[in-house]
């Protein structure tokens, strides 16, 4: 029997999985070798495999990333570790400006496999740079993968499928939930499906899409709901580019309506791709408009106010009730 | 230039406040963190770096300017707040998320703003640079006088804002001072694992400035290579880079728990611990006596006590002050 564990135990697992089963996977990034990074999710892994494998960059972001890149070009897969999601600015020069459109501008002679992986999102009620989803930044970028794992198990699946993937995937792991609970994961080095979404829950009434640290949310207003006879179908995106929209619109034909739920601002948001798709597609199965349960459209605030900005379950019941309501 | 009477007790008393404020947030932010560490938790949650052992580098370069002066300060920016007169009611307030904090509350320790007195904070690593070079391009256009001083790590000198930032500024001969706290460690980094070098001063060279080294963490020999560089500037000669040996007392954050320190290294640096050794040379140097010091120390922590009472009682913020300041 596998122990129950917790996800950033499953980033580490995954991690050092991936790295006994393929020499050319080589960490890099600030404070992960010999600390094990400032969350923990490298720990003892350069005592395993030694320092040429884990790498302890200077504090260099932008170069962190072209490492990544130039590495992907000579053979080696690199997994790089941004300290916090606030940091990883620098790093599109090299990943939308490069990592991203080398398949296509290739022709498809080359590609650039690596995988980025920052902790991200609200939680441990820090400020700004320290808190914030800007995960629409990058799902906007063609060729490059965004993928955010929610339960210790699809973080150690995904990660999987990241590092074997031969694209460049940007890996966001969602700190609120890096401890949150535990789950028995089976280190069999099974990966997870890339660009599919995973139904947690069916239902019949409404269809709640969410992803990272809000799929708990999410799954205790489904909870709640249940007990008063609504039955929600809930899906967690996974993968928010490419997004798997058959698996959505498939669900929103189902049931007919559709609650979106994400804690990154709403203008803009990968929330607003989904719902414009599934309009565009199915337009006619939906029987209420598509409503968004998100952030705000403003700068992260600092501490009490990060509760009152997150969504929780209660801003999730409210929205099913309203989207129930409407006809 | 030597300091007066006066400026060394100018930067004894802001090296006791700097660090009286940071033994008191040090406990404070521990309220509600144990047994079990969560940084969510307590009055005071996120990250929160001390600045403890760094004093003399803030009160021997701030020594020299005044509220027209600019400072751009890092995620590590108590004793540089303090030494450049940021409203430290306000600025205590802000660390504990308050409404009567400099940003209402909103952006917490490495955030400090206070246009005031011309200081700023960038929590992300040398991205304070740019600012400062750009406020002195401001000064130097608009023929307004005073100077930029960049505070950064040793760890930030690798980023590529540095090297850019010390070139434009030699170029083009900005009243601009970069100040390095070398600390040793950028969080677990040793900065002989991030810099092949072992004096980030001479890189001054590299783009046509001149740099200095201060060893030894002391005070008055910052306040003398300061007070010059940054004349310099005011005299229209351009950018100086300076850097200074300093000990980082506590963990890079707190529950840190240091586990990449060589044996020995923190014992070494207590004993190295630079406010007992300025008290020693004020009372070798200016008859400083006991008496002198028990009662500045109760002034340094009258003024805390008093900000950190200021904080508590202060409210927190209504949610939807949130919303306002996006735009105009
Ligand atoms: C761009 C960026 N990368 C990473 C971090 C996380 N981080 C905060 S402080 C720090 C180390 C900084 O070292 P140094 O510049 O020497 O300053 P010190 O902490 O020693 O005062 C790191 C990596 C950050 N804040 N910004
Ligand atoms: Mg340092």
């Amino acid at each position: 029997m596998s122990n129950a564990i917790t996800m950033v135990e499953a980033v580490n697992l995954a991690l050092g999985r991936a790295m006994s089963q393929d020499e050319k996977v080589v960490l890099l990034g600030e404070d992960i070798g010999t600390n094990g990074g400032v969350f923990r999710a490298t720990v003892d892994l350069k005592a395993k495999f030694g320092n040429k494998r884990v790498l302890d960059t200077p504090l260099a972001e932008t170069m962190i990333a072209g490492l990544a890149v130039g590495m992907a070009a000579q053979g080696l897969k690199a997994v790089a570790e941004i300290q916090f999601m606030g940091f990883i600015f620098p790093t599109m020069e090299h990943i939308v400006g490069h990592a991203a459109r080398l398949r296509n501008r290739t022709r498809g002679r080359l590609s650039c496999p690596l995988v980025l992986r920052a902790p991200y999102g609200g939680g441990i009620h820090a400020p700004e740079h320290h808190s914030e989803s800007t995960e629409a930044l990058f799902a906007h970028i063609p060729g490059l993968r965004v993928v955010i794992p929610s339960s210790p198990a699809r973080a150690y699946g995904l990660l999987l499928a990241a590092i074997d993937c031969p694209d460049p995937v940007l890996f966001l792991e969602p700190k609120r939930i890096y401890r949150a609970s535990k789950q028995p994961v089976e280190d069999n080095g099974v990966p997870l499906p890339l660009d599919t979404c995973f139904t947690l829950r069916e239902g019949d009434d409404i269809t709640l899409i969410s992803w990272g640290a809000m799929i708990s949310e999410t799954l205790q207003a489904a909870d709640r709901l249940a007990d008063e006879g609504v039955s929600c179908e809930v899906i967690d995106v996974a993968t928010l580019n490419p997004l798997d929209l058959d698996t959505m619109l498939a669900s929103v034909t189902k049931t007919g309506r559709c609650v979106i739920v994400h804690e990154a601002p709403k203008s803009g948001a990968v929330g607003a791709e989904i719902a414009a798709s599934l309009s565009e597609r199915g337009l006619l199965e939906l029987r209420a408009p598509i409503a968004r349960v998100a952030g705000y459209d403003t700068v992260m605030p600092y501490y009490r106010l990060e509760n009152h900005y997150m969504p929780n379950s209660a801003d999730v019941i409210d929205a099913v009730r309203q989207t129930l309501e409407f006809a | 230039m030597k300091p007066s009477r006066e400026q060394q007790l100018w930067m004894y008393e802001q090296m006791l406040v700097s660090r009286y404020f940071e033994e008191s947030i040090e406990k404070i932010y521990m309220e509600g963190k144990s047994p079990a560490f969560n940084m969510a938790n307590g009055p005071i949650p996120g990250e929160m770096h001390l600045s403890n052992g760094q004093e003399p580098c803030a009160v021997g370069v701030c020594a020299h300017l005044d509220a027209d002066d600019v400072v751009t300060s890092t995620h590590r920016p108590h004793h540089v707040a303090i030494a450049k007169g940021v409203d430290l009611d306000r600025m205590t307030a802000e660390i504990f998320g308050k409404k009567t904090g400099l940003s209402g509350g909103r952006g917490g320790h490495m955030h400090i703003f206070d246009a005031d007195v011309n200081f700023s904070c960038s929590g992300i690593i040398a991205q304070g640079m740019g600012p400062a070079v750009g406020a002195a391009l401001s000064r130097q256009l608009q023929r307004k006088g005073g100077v930029a001083v960049a505070f950064l790590g040793e760890g930030a000198a690798n980023q590529g804002a540095f090297h850019e930032s010390l070139n434009l500024a030699a170029v083009w001969k900005l009243p601009v001072v970069f100040v390095i706290e070398d600390n040793a460690w950028g969080i677990s980094v040793a900065k002989s694992a991030s810099t092949a070098i072992e004096r980030n001063d001479q890189r001054a060279a590299a783009y046509g400035m001149p740099g200095h080294f201060i060893p030894g963490n002391d005070p008055l020999a910052i306040f003398e290579v300061a007070g010059e560089a940054i004349a310099r500037a005011r005299r229209g000669e351009g950018p100086t880079l300076i850097e200074i040996e300093t000990y980082r007392l506590a963990g890079h954050f707190m529950g840190d728990a240091e586990g990449y320190r060589p044996e020995g290294e923190k014992d070494a640096l207590f004993a190295k611990d630079p406010i007992p050794k300025f008290r020693n040379h004020l009372k070798a140097s200016i008859g400083w006596t006991d008496a002198d010091d028990a009662e500045l120390v109760a002034r340094a922590h009258g003024l805390v006590d008093g900000a950190i009472a200021f904080a508590r009682d202060s409210a927190y913020p209504e949610p939807e002050e949130a919303l306002e300041k996006v735009f105009v």
